[in-house]
């Protein structure tokens, strides 16, 4: 795996937000949002739709001002230089390629305006159809292109300028699934080839998850939690990151022992023991909401000590790996879902089987309840 | 595929017959004109007895039309080409901007819409001999440039309703000025409903009566108003003939249009894909 970017020191960084502040009308939709994305660094802001990612994103490219707050490109001040003069590439959700235009045109476009010489623009504009394996596509109309290559084209028309930092407002979700994941893997490449600063919006957690050097977890206009996808996945900060990050398990229990670094938390007979630093504030004996990744549970034979009762529902098979939804009267969603791979995949569980649960204390997290 | 009842295959019947005569009627006075244009009698009647094509020689011969015909092109190509101009341009501050005001400014606009014809020709009337203002072109042009002006305002602003935005924002991202994106993004992709604009305005200059029977002089009467001076002399087919002309020429313009840009676009009733 790639070492995360190391995360500069103010001039050092790529972008910059500092204590930005941007509201529409009534709504805030930044709420004192600060943010350094690192050269080279791959950023993913991730939340759910109205959470003010695309709004950051748009800070980034100068479509909107900030209240207050600054923003920074390449350790200068951004916040009244207009978007055609910033050195950006952004791609767009729809592709916004131009209908009139056919590929080649479309990709020299940013070069026309920043008026390269022709014969250099031609050989930057076959290099860049190159990258994105689109060579011999030049005369096309984007009407004419399938989806994907659509997304190529937009990526070559990002890239041909050479940006500071390039901006992906959702690009893969208009994608099918299995193009998506091949695109992803495509667009990671090349970014990292060309050491490329990028900015990358997605409400989407495994997207954010599979690409992200680091990842802001963003909710009503502040970021709820930032760091390396796994740090996100493993250590959640606060609720809202817990559960909307990856699949999980939200299971009711009662705080009996508290000692830093430590916490034990009751579920029935068993005793789990969760990372203290979440709970500040619980008082003894307080009712806890307890997070468990769906494959941090163990099915066992019923009865089995230091385990919770549950009935199995339905098992799913998925190739890699099966689900298992169990009913229990220990959790305070409807269903349990657990997830196994390898020799425990293997295993047939009949609807209605009586079975036990182990939690395996790794994959915890805990919330006092809200 | 469900059987369907004596009931059903009646309505079916029924619905087609009333569709086929709203239809009839809608080309019904074109079809009667354009009938009795070919009438080898002097008098305008119907069903003629003998044929000929002697009425479309004749129009196409007679001083007046062909003036008409020339002032009515002046006059046309001006006033519409002025009223897009004028009319994308506020287009564009309504669609783009908020600003006070705007919802007084967008009814003046289209005011012209409810005030009739003879009220904005009786008052471009009074206002000329008041100001000693000559019954020239410019008159005729400017009384037809606030009449057409809805007409141009709402096509323009419906295209630019439709144009996605993000074109805009992606030519701004790669470094195009204002002015550049308008001229290499904006305008090309707006050429559809600057064209249905500027046709609808044509076509509707070129057939104005009403006003322009206030507003013309001897020396400026378009078409239209040479028609009504003509039949108010004479009253053979010769005029049948003008309007079968007419109707060849304007469908021919929106054929062109068609072939070119498309109907449904210059129509406004499709959206860029």
């Amino acid at each position: 795996m790639a070492e995360p970017a190391p995360i500069g020191s103010g001039n050092d960084a790529a972008v910059t937000f500092d204590a930005v502040v941007k509201r529409f009308g009534d709504v805030t939709a930044l709420n004192n949002v600060s943010l350094e994305i690192g050269r080279g660094e791959f950023m993913t802001l991730l939340g759910p739709s109205g959470c003010g990612k695309t709004t950051l994103l748009k800070l980034a490219a100068g479509f909107l001002g900030p209240d207050s707050g600054a923003i920074a490109i390449d350790g200068q001040r951004v916040n009244d230089v207009p978007t055609y003069k910033r050195e950006i590439g952004m791609m767009f959700q729809n592709y916004a390629l131009f209908p009139h235009m056919n590929v080649a045109e479309n990709v020299a476009y940013g070069l026309k305006t920043r008026h390269v010489p022709r014969h250099e623009r031609d050989k930057r504009v076959r290099e860049a159809l190159a990258l994105v394996k689109l060579t011999g596509m030049e005369d096309r109309r984007p009407r004419n292109l399938s989806g994907g290559q659509q997304q190529r084209v937009a990526l070559a028309r990002a890239l041909v300028i050479n940006p500071t930092v390039l901006l992906l407002d959702e690009p893969f979700s208009a994608l099918d699934k299995n193009l998506r994941a091949s695109m992803q893997i495509e667009l990671r490449e090349i970014q990292r080839k060309l050491g490329l600063t990028t900015i990358f919006v997605t409400h989407d957690q495994s997207e954010a998850l599979s690409l992200s050097d680091r990842m802001a977890v963003m909710s009503e206009g502040q970021i709820r939690q930032l760091g390396a996808p796994l740090e996100v996945y493993r250590r959640p900060r606060d609720r809202f990151v817990a559960s909307f990050v990856g699949d999980t398990n939200r299971m009711r229990g009662e705080l009996v022992g508290i000692a830093s670094p430590d916490a034990v938390i009751a579920l029935g007979e068993m005793r789990i023991k969760v990372p203290s630093e979440t709970l500040s504030g619980a008082q003894l004996s307080a009712p806890i909401d307890l997070f468990v990744r769906p494959e941090h549970l163990r099915i066992t034979p019923a009865g089995e000590p230091g385990t919770i009762v549950g009935k199995v529902v339905t098992q799913t098979y998925h190739g890699g790996h099966v689900d298992l939804l169990i009913e229990c009267r220990a959790c305070s969603e409807d269903h349990l879902l657990i997830r196994s791979v390898g020799d425990q995949a293997l295993l047939r569980w009949p609807p209605d089987t009586e079975v036990g649960i182990a939690i395996e204390a790794e994959g915890c997290a805990a919330f006092p309840v809200a | 595929m469900t059987p369907r009842s004596t009931y059903q295959r009646l309505l079916g019947w029924a619905g087609l017959l009333v569709v086929i005569l709203i239809l009839s009627f809608l080309i019904l006075p074109a079809a009667v004109v354009t009938i009795a244009a070919f009438n080898d009698k002097a008098i305008l009647s119907f069903p003629p007895q003998a044929w000929s094509w002697r009425w479309f020689a004749r129009a196409l011969e007679y001083q007046d039309f062909r003036d008409g015909f020339k002032n009515g092109m002046i006059v046309t190509a001006c006033s519409s080409s002025i009223a897009l101009l004028v009319g994308a341009m506020f287009a564009f501050v309504i669609d783009r901007y908020q600003f006070a005001f705007k919802r007084v400014i967008e009814g003046v606009l289209v005011s012209p819409l409810v005030i009739p014809h003879f009220t904005v020709g009786l008052g471009f009337l009074i206002l000329a001999a008041q100001i000693g203002w000559s019954r020239g072109f410019a008159v005729v042009v400017t009384c037809h440039v606030i009449l057409v002006l809805p007409f141009v305002l709402r096509s323009v602003y419906v295209s630019l309703r439709n144009l996605d935005q993000s074109y805009e924002l992606a030519a701004a991202s790669l470094g195009a000025t204002p002015l550049r994106v308008l001229l290499t993004v904006t305008l090309p992709l707006l050429l559809p409903g600057l064209v249905s604009g500027w046709l609808f305005a044509a076509i509707l200059s070129f057939n104005e009566f009403t006003a322009s029977l206030f507003v013309t002089s001897q020396r400026t009467q378009t078409l239209p108003v040479a028609m009504y001076n003509y039949v108010r002399e004479f009253a053979d087919p010769s005029m049948a003939a003008l309007s079968v002309m007419y109707i060849v020429g304007t469908a021919t313009l929106i054929a062109l249009a068609n072939r070119f840009l498309g109907l449904g676009k210059v129509l406004n009733i499709e959206q860029n894909s």
